[in-house]
């Protein structure tokens, strides 16, 4: 097997400092955001007694879940023994690590009391969903850590198969966890049910790959290095097949909740009937998240790619909205708990609750996604994590 | 001195005149100390340093039959008791805490109006206590659920477990309402507790239930469901009484005539 050079980015053009900084600044914007909702409390948020999990909940998931996904690409090359995907994997790794950080840090600035994180970290309740995830992120950074640091370190390069596959199952439990964060949920419609665990593992392979794709295309084509079709292909096709996975769960989902009576008004707030969500549902989720990459992907024009990268964003975007559906519309309808009565009260009992997210909760939001996307813009200038040369010549030499 | 000295001396002190003064003194005793040691006994007020016991489940009754439309007696009550900020006061409505609420049903065939005050149900099995990542949202022994101010890290995930809307974050700074036993504070879930610095100091019965009665609806009966001889075990043993989403099988604390 061919060997593959490893280069750190240089990392010294304007161009770098440029983006650096203007990365940088969002993530400013985010801090910002922070520091604003926790000396005014939650009443600067569109959040509300009714909508407890708003636009920081979506992007915090849905980082978290895309971080997860992101490691597909190194859990292909050393679980799977795909030689092609080997020089991939570093990459791989270092963007689950930077959205996993991105993600977590999210959730946390936006408690209550982001104050008593240490709370969070020597009082635990093992019955709660939550506590396994505070195990199952902190585990997650401690295996693809040593996952990383055996792809980049020749003397540990042995144990990177056992440290890829532990990391890779711990990443399914992780992934099983966020799911199951809403699946373990007794009180809402939409949540307590087991298929939102298989179904956020399928969604993060499709986030985590589209992130992966958009990440790897702008780094080689801002360094200068050679980036060969082959690598795209096998790429691209791998997202169509996730993302076809993740509509097959989504029309899974709602069917089986159409059959039931009782689910009936709730689907039909989520189908036809609730405004915003039903639009996010519709035009997001499926159309931009879902059909719209499948025809791209799938047609020739998935040859192309500029065409690929549309695609990608538009996974991207979709997987936002999907969220946004998941997390948002769950709590805007109302808890049945009369039902078949209608409902009214001060507490805003019976009536669909509307939420208009606060500029606050957006940057905190984008800041989430800032950290992500410095932590790699600076790991990939101080580590040796992408290969010099993917043209295709150079990638033939490793299936032989 | 000696006047009484020689007073006891000269008594004469016959077995009759004995036996009537230490049954007297016993009687007179017990007729003074029998209600007190009844009162606590019925009302379960607790020395501080003694644990809450399962021997005692605190549990309240709601007659909807009985429930007025358009009164609200109750929720005033426990504003007022607690400490919150009514809600037509509050600045922000929607992120407004209300411990108590008055719901209004109706049928939507027959038209039928119900009237019922809701809150946290007091759960056996409470889904907010099982989801709490600290443990600071916990059942004490005698049934109340409650949140444990210093340990809650405002994660609300306590409310989007709980089927009944019970819980309330405080979205902002707290203002000078706040009472000295009702702690509370910002960033941090809150919500009924059944009266807990009520019950704890013996009075046997919450802010709500009392302006129930007050105002002569009498719709509310709050005591010990594992006391048979209490009101609410022989009320509940005479009127047909349901849970709130009994499908979930919670074994809730708060039962409700007339829905």
């Amino acid at each position: 097997m061919a060997s593959i050079t490893f280069r750190e980015v240089e990392g010294s053009s304007l161009k770098y400092w440029m983006l650096f900084g203007g990365i940088g600044l969002f993530v400013l914007f985010g801090f910002l955001s922070y520091l604003y909702m926790h000396h005014h409390g939650h009443v600067v948020t569109g959040m509300d007694n009714q909508i407890v999990w708003g636009l920081p909940h979506v992007f915090a998931v849905f980082l978290i879940v895309a971080a997860s996904g992101a490691l597909n690409v190194a859990s292909i090359a050393s679980v799977f023994n795909k030689p092609m995907y080997k020089p991939l994997a570093p990459l791989s790794a270092i963007l689950a690590l930077a959205l996993m950080l991105g993600g977590l840090l999210v959730l946390v600035l936006d408690l209550g009391r982001s104050d008593r994180l240490i709370v969070a970290m020597t009082h635990f309740n093992f019955k709660s969903m939550f506590t396994w995830n505070v195990f199952l992120y902190s585990g997650f950074f401690a295996l693809v850590g040593i996952y990383l640091w055996t792809m980049l370190d020749r003397n540990v390069k042995a144990y990177s198969k056992a440290a890829g596959t532990a990391a890779f199952i711990w990443r399914l439990t992780l992934t099983t966890g966020t799911g199951s964060l809403f699946g373990f949920l007794v009180a809402r419609e939409l949540y307590g049910t087991s298929m939102l665990a298989p179904m956020f593992i399928i969604m993060s392979f499709a986030y985590g790959l589209a992130i992966y794709l958009m990440v790897l295309v702008a780094a080689y084509a801002w360094t200068g290095r050679p980036l060969g079709d082959a690598v795209m292909m096998r790429l691209k096709s791998l997202l169509a097949v996730f993302v076809a996975a993740v509509l097959y769960f989504v029309v899974v989902y709602h069917l089986t909740n159409l059959y039931f009576a009782k689910m009936g008004s709730v689907e039909s707030f989520i189908l036809r009937d609730g405004g915003i969500i039903t639009t996010l549902f519709w035009v997001g989720q499926i159309v931009i998240g879902c059909a719209a990459p499948l025809v791209i992907l799938l047609s020739s024009l998935g040859r192309q790619r500029s065409w690929i990268m549309i695609a990608s964003a538009l996974v991207i975007l979709g997987g936002i909205a999907q969220m946004y559906v998941t997390i948002i519309g769950a709590q805007a309808y109302p808890l049945d708990m009369f039902p078949g009565m209608t409902m009214k009260s001060s507490f805003y009992d019976g009536v669909i609750h509307q939420y208009s997210p606060t500029m606050a909760e957006l940057f905190l939001g984008l800041g989430g996604v800032a950290i992500a996307l410095l932590a790699t813009t600076f790991a990939v200038k101080v580590l040796r994590l992408l290969p010099a040369n993917l043209d295709d010549a150079t990638v033939a030499k490793l299936e032989h | 001195m000696n006047n009484m000295k020689s007073m006891s001396d000269d008594t004469p002190s016959s077995p009759e005149r004995r036996r009537f003064i230490s049954v007297a003194t016993v009687t007179a005793a017990g007729v003074t100390l029998a209600p007190g040691v009844m009162l606590i006994d019925v009302a379960h007020g607790r020395p501080e340093e003694q644990a809450a016991s399962n021997a005692v489940r605190w549990g309240m009754l709601v007659d909807a039959t009985k429930c007025a439309s358009g009164c609200d007696e109750c929720v005033s009550a426990c504003s007022t008791e607690n400490g919150w900020t009514p809600v037509a006061e509050s600045a922000h409505p929607k992120q407004a805490p209300q411990w108590i609420r008055k719901l209004e049903l109706q049928d939507p065939l027959t038209q039928a109006e119900t009237n019922l005050p809701m809150m946290c149900q007091h759960c056996e099995e409470p889904p907010c206590v099982d989801v709490c990542p600290t443990g600071a949202s916990f059942k004490r022994a005698d049934g109340i659920v409650l949140v444990n101010r210093h340990t809650c890290i405002g994660c609300r995930y306590c409310m989007m477990a709980c089927p009944y809307k019970a819980r309330s974050l405080v979205h902002e700074p707290l203002n000078d309402t706040q009472k000295p036993d009702v702690p509370r504070g910002i960033g941090c879930v809150e919500a009924c507790t059944f009266c807990v610095q009520k019950v704890d100091r013996g009075d046997g019965t919450t802010a709500c239930v009392e302006a129930c009665t007050a105002s002569g609806h009498n719709a509310l009966v709050f005591g010990d469901m594992n006391d048979p001889e209490s009101e609410i075990s022989k009320r509940l043993r005479e009127l047909p009484t349901k849970q709130v989403r009994a499908d979930l099988n919670l074994n809730l604390g708060v039962r409700y005539h007339g829905i």
